[in-house]
């Protein structure tokens, strides 16, 4: 799924440190395949009934503006799998845990990292409001407040707006990876 | 002028970084049955195989029954996971020590038991305590499922470079504090993100005197400062440990070795972003209050004020998780009433673990209202605890002697807590939920649990042994 621009309503999570086991708890790991777990996203906080998350406006919903240290904790992929099944396209934070960050480029999910005042600002702007993520200007613009610049790698960004197939781009290093094992080989 | 980390990564690229990110090699890649399916999906569904079987190496850990060996012992999407692992493994030729294996365990207490794991090696796993084995100055770090159909594609993982971050602990340890204080202690100091985007390196006379299962329990645990990887150069003790081991090399390719491997270290002058120090000599026995791991007090201290915290995120952070664990500001955590205890994890479930907390329970009975689990990390650690009768130290005391796995650290095959029970585990995360919906972790070492399990409730070992 190529990613390019995104035009939605941002649900807000400030609370701080929000580890991958409240994303999707483990118990809901216990799958072969990648579909359908959505429906486990925050599962033990969305059961607290007035959950951010279960109001009819975050169904539709493709922006979630977080606390820092997104995604910290846990490697599970699931976590990603389980935020995009659930319609999110894209994470605002100040901070993300190094392997959700991994992860989420990987499956097409966009981390933006911005500065905590800037930040700030946006968790404070009303719920209602249209947020427009334009990943090829790397800009980030919503009514009332002045269009914002974000910071992506420029490989990172290519894999997102082409929709880079990454294990295709390793294996087109084939020869190199032959050459790199006869040399350790011959130690 | 390189550390340890700079000197591993550039012996293992294969493709540069440039605008691009660097590809890496792969020495050892360790899979499980969680991170693992949807991996193998993905070859499948391009027509590929696994490029270096020779280099993977399987088990079942998270999902797998610990009470008995039977999958009837676990719910059906649980053995269903462990029994695609089989399947999976069989169709790509991938070695695995499935559930009945005499090498069956966890993952990060198997690999270097079986000598897989090397100094200079990169390592990877679906799992972020892959952390673990960078007691051995291996660079070794959990990565996605993505990542595992990459590596097992490739042999390769699209990389770029962290920083270096140094680590030194100093001084002795008093009696009773042990390495997962230390590694309490360091996470507590810098905070859950501390060492993001970095790579620790742990020197200084506190981790060389360590043995390589107390130096397991910290690297162990760099995941939860945010580091995805934690390293400590290897010396006679790493070397020492590995002599022997099924899968290290032998007879002059050993001695090969060897010399390599004294040779992986930091230069005098090699330069870090980061550094921090701690004392070991001011340490005191550590347990968490909160709920992630930075959340953690000496074991005498109080929990603390959230009115007194530096921040208004602290301070929110701080309510929360003592809204979760019932906790009240300036209460003390000695006294305070357990349910159930767990010994056991990738962190704390190696024989030296089991051995601390036999020394406590020696004699002693578990108090009748707690439930105690202790369980072994993998088949060779049950097996050389039943030959020196630490079984029948705990099973005497009353606690419950389990099969290997992840257990009640990851709630994944029916060992869990029931909603608002408190226990004492000697695992590594204390996150909501994670030992079962609802239920409350305080993190502590296996002298801690081993004391609060004689005790009914949190209690200081080192008392324990004075009183008796």
């Amino acid at each position: 799924m190529k990613f390019q621009t995104l035009s939605s309503r941002a649900v807000r999570l400030p609370r701080t440190n929000i580890d991958t086991d409240q994303i999707i708890p483990a118990r809901f790991l216990k799958v072969t395949g990648k579909k359908g777990i959505g429906r486990h996203l925050f599962a033990d906080w969305r059961s607290g009934g007035d959950f951010v998350l279960n109001s009819a406006e975050s169904a539709t919903a493709q922006i979630l503006i977080a606390g820092d240290n997104f995604g910290c904790g846990s490697s599970r992929e699931h976590a990603v799998w389980a935020l995009m099944d659930f319609g999110f396209r894209s994470v605002i934070s100040t901070r993300f845990g190094d392997i959700f960050r991994q992860n989420a480029l990987k499956n097409g999910l966009l981390p933006i990292t911005l500065d905590s005042e800037t930040h700030e600002k946006l968790l404070a702007l009303p719920v209602e409001g249209l947020m427009t993520i334009d990943l090829t200007a790397q800009t980030l613009t919503c009514d009332g407040f002045p269009a914002t610049r974000f910071h992506i790698d420029a490989f990172s960004k290519m894999c997102l707006v082409e929709d880079l197939d990454e294990l295709g781009y390793i294996l087109k290093h084939q020869e190199a990876i032959a050459n790199y094992e006869r040399a350790r080989n011959n130690f | 002028m390189k550390t340890l980390y700079d000197k591993i990564w550039e012996s293992h690229i294969v493709v540069p970084e440039t605008d691009a990110p660097a590809i890496i090699y792969v020495d050892l890649h360790l899979v499980h049955e969680v991170t693992s399916p949807q991996a193998f999906e993905g070859l499948r569904s391009r027509g590929l195989r696994v490029r270096r079987p020779d280099c993977t190496f399987a088990t079942t850990d998270h999902s797998t029954p610990t009470v008995s060996r039977s999958l009837t012992a676990v719910d059906a999407d649980a053995a269903a996971q462990v029994r695609r692992l089989e399947s999976n493994c069989e169709e790509f030729d991938v070695p695995l020590f499935s559930l009945d294996d005499p090498n069956q365990g966890i993952v990060h207490v198997i690999g270097p038991e079986l000598g897989l794991t090397q100094p200079g090696r990169v390592i990877v796993c679906g799992d972020s305590h892959t952390s673990t084995h960078g007691a051995f100055g291996a660079l070794a770090f959990g990565i996605g499922t993505t990542e595992v159909e990459q590596v097992l594609a490739t042999q390769c993982l699209l990389a770029r470079k962290s920083r270096n971050y140094r680590v030194s602990f100093d001084g002795a340890l008093n009696p009773g504090v042990t390495a997962k204080d230390m590694i309490l202690a360091l996470i507590e100091k810098i905070g859950t993100a501390g060492g993001t985007g970095h790579v620790f390196e742990y020197v200084g006379s506190g981790i060389r005197g360590l043995d390589m299962e107390a130096r397991m329990t910290v690297c162990n645990m760099s995941i939860e400062a945010g580091a995805r990887a934690g390293l400590i150069a290897p010396d006679d003790v790493t070397i020492q440990y590995l002599s022997g081991r099924q899968f290290c090399p032998k007879g002059p390719k050993w001695d090969e070795f060897v010399v390599r491997w004294r040779a992986l270290m930091s230069d005098d002058d090699a330069s870090y972003d980061k550094t921090v120090a701690i004392d070991c000599a001011e340490l005191e026995p550590r347990i968490t209050f909160g709920t992630n791991p930075a959340m953690s007090i000496p074991i005498s201290g109080r929990v603390p004020d959230p009115l007194q915290a530096a921040d208004l995120a602290t301070r929110v952070q701080l309510e929360d998780a003592l809204r979760y664990m019932k906790l009240r500001p300036q209460q003390q955590l000695l006294g305070y009433p357990i349910d159930v205890i767990f010994i056991g994890s990738c962190t704390n479930s190696r024989i030296r673990d089991l051995r601390e907390a036999a020394g406590v329970m020696r004699g002693r009975k578990v108090h009748p209202k707690v439930r105690t689990l202790v369980v072994a990390g993998s088949q060779q650690v049950k097996r050389e605890a039943e030959a020196e009768g630490l079984d029948r130290v705990f099973r005497e005391a009353g606690a419950e002697w389990r099969e290997p796995g992840c257990s009640m650290c990851i709630a994944m095959n029916g060992d869990q807590l029931e909603p608002g029970q408190a226990a004492v585990s000697t695992s590594n995360r204390n996150f909501e939920g994670r030992q079962g919906r609802g239920g409350r972790t305080f993190l502590a070492s296996p002298l801690t649990a081993a004391a609060s399990a004689v005790m009914g409730h949190i209690a200081d070992a080192r008392f324990l042994a004075r009183r008796s």
